[in-house]
């Protein structure tokens, strides 16, 4: 379980900057949801805990210790889009997870080894709902199956924080509300810190115990890249959902300011969703 | 209905894609017939039937001499030539097309390299190689690799930076090094296109061994082209063209056909459960 620190975080690409003064700690087991308009950053933001991308300036550290410089196990990840590998069946893309941590050299497990990762994979694939589909390429799996699988495989490297970006953002809402309770499910298991993002509201709701809002500050008419997104709302949400009380009226017409156009958000819906889940 | 939409049947497929093929036979067998009747010792437009015997006599009937079957003798020299030097390009295109595909300080060493390599015209490395590597066979085969080999690393390396940067992230939080992402993502999401750059490659490939044959051998399929143009025995060249033809055919299948059987993953879902 562990802890995240983020001090004065900026992210700029040449003049533009996308990132300013963001400086928050996430608790060890935390959900944390991320939401903001497009373009706002928070993919950046979950890209620079994943190390995919260095910070220009500011510090994160994890556990005490700064953010090694590239991707590595203890932090896993389930993208919205190629989640899962396309050259291997989803039962073989749950063993490889072990046959890379394991087999430095082949990458590859034989014999006994090989068995007992079969068997993990083979129960991780249960656990999902994915056992009737093992053999089957990510290619013949609808969006919903993809991401289970994608879940099911970030969940095998044992992460001690989960990132997902937009990991449900492709789906039909119906699948989308299945896929919440298995994330719910899978999240009081093992009680990881999670961080998502999401451009759905009410998903963040839904699924959070804590709620970030990005979105800019300052604005320059002449030049809009001049200032970047920090973190506008930071709310802790109920943990137990079924008390879950709606936020201030005015925290969610705040947000829905900060959304793309069209979401519909009224601070019944989010305790309507809170009850649901 | 427009023009467009009109979609043949398979059978109409069929007929269509056989139409050319008639209409060059017909054509020909009218011209050659033509041309025999005025003169039955033409040598220009020979009759299937002559075509025929000369074939058969290049396949089946040692040669006095040597005593070796020709056409047999010339396929064989041929086809090691065209795969050694196919062969050596696939390697190459493996190892350098990953590496500069896959590592960024690789692709900036050797990236401007490769580009340089690629637009030499190959014919022009013809009398180097002949005079670095003599006229024998080191020389043909190192023709055909020089001749493929810069646009297949190219093609691999490029297919390999394509490689959605979602896959690559998501094998390093998987725990994976360098090593085994080359071995376990990139290789068998590329082997695909490799598959089909060896089957591009094989056309221009073709025309390297056939120029390099013309130019110094005593064995090959280009060299009985070239020799039995000087008595114009078309009905030694004719056959020969179709042979290549066919040979060319057979192989671009079976690579597709090897090619399918490698990659499961790249057949077509039979729908969604």
């Amino acid at each position: 379980m562990s802890r995240i620190v983020v001090r004065r975080l900026e992210k700029r690409y040449g003049d533009a900057v996308v990132l300013e003064r963001v400086s928050l700690a996430i608790e060890p087991g935390e959900f944390c949801a991320v939401v903001g308009a497009s373009g706002c950053g928070k993919s950046t933001f979950l890209r620079i805990l994943l190390s995919q991308e260095q910070p220009t300036s500011g510090t994160v550290t994890f556990d005490g210790r700064p953010l090694p410089p590239e991707p590595m196990p203890e932090r896993g990840i389930v993208f919205q889009r190629y989640s899962a590998f396309p050259h291997l069946s989803a039962l073989h893309n749950l063993l490889v997870v072990a046959e890379l941590r394991d087999a430095p050299r082949t990458g590859r497990l034989f014999g006994a080894a090989r068995r007992r990762a079969l068997d993990e994979a083979d129960a991780m694939l249960a656990r999902v709902g994915l056992s009737h589909a093992r053999a089957l390429y990510p290619d013949a799996l609808s969006g919903g199956m993809q991401q289970r699988l994608a879940i099911a495989q970030a969940l095998l490297g044992r992460p001690r924080l989960l990132l997902l970006d937009e990991p449900f953002g492709a789906l039909d809402p119906g699948i989308r509300a299945e896929m919440h309770g298995l994330l719910n499910e899978i999240w009081e298991e093992h009680r990881m810190t999670v961080v998502m993002v999401t451009h759905d509201i009410r998903e963040a709701f839904t699924l959070g115990t804590r709620l970030l809002v990005f979105d800019k500050v300052r604005h320059d008419p002449q030049f809009p890249a001049a200032y970047g997104a920090t973190i506008t709302y930071d709310i802790r949400l109920d943990p137990n959902r079924a008390r879950r009380l709606a936020p201030p009226a005015e925290v969610v017409r705040a947000i829905r300011r900060t959304l793309p156009g069209g979401t519909q958000v009224r601070p019944r819906d989010a305790h309507e969703q809170g009850e649901v889940a | 209905m427009r023009l467009i939409n009109l979609r043949p049947s398979r059978e109409g497929r069929l007929i269509l894609g056989t139409m050319p093929f008639l209409a060059v036979a017909c054509a020909y067998l009218w011209a050659s017939a033509e041309r025999l009747a005025a003169n039955p010792d033409d040598r220009l437009l020979p009759s299937p039937a002559q075509m025929g015997s000369a074939f058969l006599e290049l396949a089946f009937v040692p040669e006095l001499r040597s005593g070796t079957y020709l056409l047999l003798a010339d396929t064989l020299e041929s086809l090691a030539r065209l795969f050694s030097g196919v062969g050596l390009a696939t390697l190459a295109a493996l190892l350098l097309g990953v590496a500069i595909g896959f590592v960024p300080r690789v692709q900036a060493a050797l990236g401007p390299f490769v580009r340089v390599i690629s637009v030499v015209p190959p014919l022009a490395l013809l009398p180097i190689l002949f005079i670095a590597f003599g006229l024998g066979e080191a020389s043909k085969i190192i023709l055909i690799a020089i001749g493929v080999a810069p646009v297949m690393i190219r093609d691999v390396a490029q297919r390999v930076a394509d490689i959605p940067e979602e896959l690559i992230v998501k094998a390093q939080t998987l725990g994976a090094s360098t090593w085994t992402m080359v071995l376990r993502v990139v290789l068998p999401i590329v082997l695909p296109r490799l598959f089909i750059c060896v089957r591009l490659a094989l056309g221009p490939a073709w025309l390297f061994l056939i120029a390099a044959e013309a130019i110094a051998s005593t064995e090959g399929l280009g060299y009985r082209l070239f020799l039995v143009r000087r008595y114009l025995s078309m009905d030694v060249i004719l056959p020969y063209v179709a042979w290549i033809t066919l040979l060319a055919v057979v192989t671009d299948a079976g690579i597709a056909a090897l090619s399918r059987r490698l990659s499961p993953w790249t057949r077509p879902a039979r729908g969604r459960p």
